[in-house]
């Protein structure tokens, strides 16, 4: 129940979120400081899931199959692979690791 | 049905394209703990795929709801941004802001922005807006089910997620200060990781990228 009403309210903020945008005047949220702290934080953020996803197994940093995943997902990023293809090289490349022994 | 104008085939391309990942974030989703009830409602009502990966990826790392629900939040206020932007642009009215603002994503901005004309603008905003509702509802639901008859270790699914990020991560690195704001964000990241509970690091890593914001921005004024 109580994940639930996080879900929700996550959920809920991300739409406040969006509607404030058309609701703030915008001299308020467009300036070139909000948009270079929104671009940051967005990259921040995601660079950080990457190194959490990649190499966190709860408070403790491992190596094991996901590393595969990752240097499969950049290599198939650097061929212009599609977002779609590059998921599905990042299971295959873990998936394929565990096979060959890899925790 | 509007006319099949550039804005709309453009729109209906990147709904086809974009929609079928939906299929990751379901199974990631299932993967990560959530219910199939919860993952579809992830997809409906928070509609963002980036907070919606970013909430699941934390939940799944073993993180609190709380700092599942800090990260999707601090990764949807660019959409906030791009409302700023598509409000001057379409000028929607009244209630009509209500519908504009959930249509808000990735996705909408890019095509509404890429046209010329005011009429352009909306029909792209509306198609990918729309289409990538219906596509990304859509295979987050079949992801969903699938994820949940399936060993997520056994088929990569922990893998599935980590590319999942890089590739959103990939395009945003776009000059020297992303890949510096990535660089800090990243070792700040595993330094906290044995340090303090899991979420949290991902938190604070969205903290520190304001902080480096606000000293680029100082730098290059």
């Amino acid at each position: 129940m109580t994940a639930w009403l996080w879900v929700l309210g996550a959920c809920l903020i991300s739409f406040l979120i969006k509607l404030a945008g058309y609701l703030a005047p915008d001299s308020l949220v467009d300036s070139p400081m909000m948009r270079r702290a929104s671009a940051s934080i967005t990259v921040g953020l995601l660079t950080s899931l990457v190194v959490t996803n990649a190499f966190a197994s709860g408070q403790r940093l491992e190596l094991d199959a996901r590393v595969a995943a990752l240097v499969a997902a950049i290599v198939a990023l650097k061929l212009k692979a599609p977002y779609i293809v590059v998921v599905l090289v990042g299971a295959l490349a873990a998936a394929l690791a565990r096979v060959a022994g890899m925790p | 049905m509007p006319p099949l104008t550039p804005a709309v085939r453009m729109g209906v391309s990147i709904a086809l394209a974009v929609g079928v990942y939906g299929i990751s974030f379901g199974a990631l989703s299932v993967a990560a703990g959530l219910s199939i009830a919860q993952t579809i409602a992830l997809s409906a009502l928070m509609f963002t795929g980036g907070s919606q990966f970013a909430f699941v990826g934390v939940v799944g790392g073993g993180g609190s709801f709380p700092a599942a629900l800090a990260a999707s939040s601090l990764l949807g206020l660019r959409n906030g941004v791009y409302a700023v932007g598509l409000d001057g642009m379409l000028h929607p009215r009244g209630l009509a802001k209500v519908l504009y603002a959930h249509l808000t994503i990735d996705e909408s901005m890019a095509t509404a922005s890429a046209q010329d004309t005011v009429d352009e603008q909306r029909r792209g905003f509306f198609t990918a807006g729309v289409g990538v509702f219906i596509t990304w509802n859509l295979f987050t639901a079949v992801g969903a089910f699938v994820g949940a008859g399936v060993d997520a270790k056994q088929f990569g699914l922990d893998g599935a997620a980590v590319a999942a990020f890089v590739g959103l991560l990939w395009p945003r690195l776009k000059d020297a200060d992303a890949w510096a704001t990535a660089a800090v964000c990243g070792v700040v990241t595993a330094l906290l990781v044995p340090a303090v509970p899991p979420g949290i690091p991902i938190v604070v890593a969205g903290g520190v990228a304001f902080a480096l914001a606000s000293w680029q921005h100082r730098r290059s004024a």
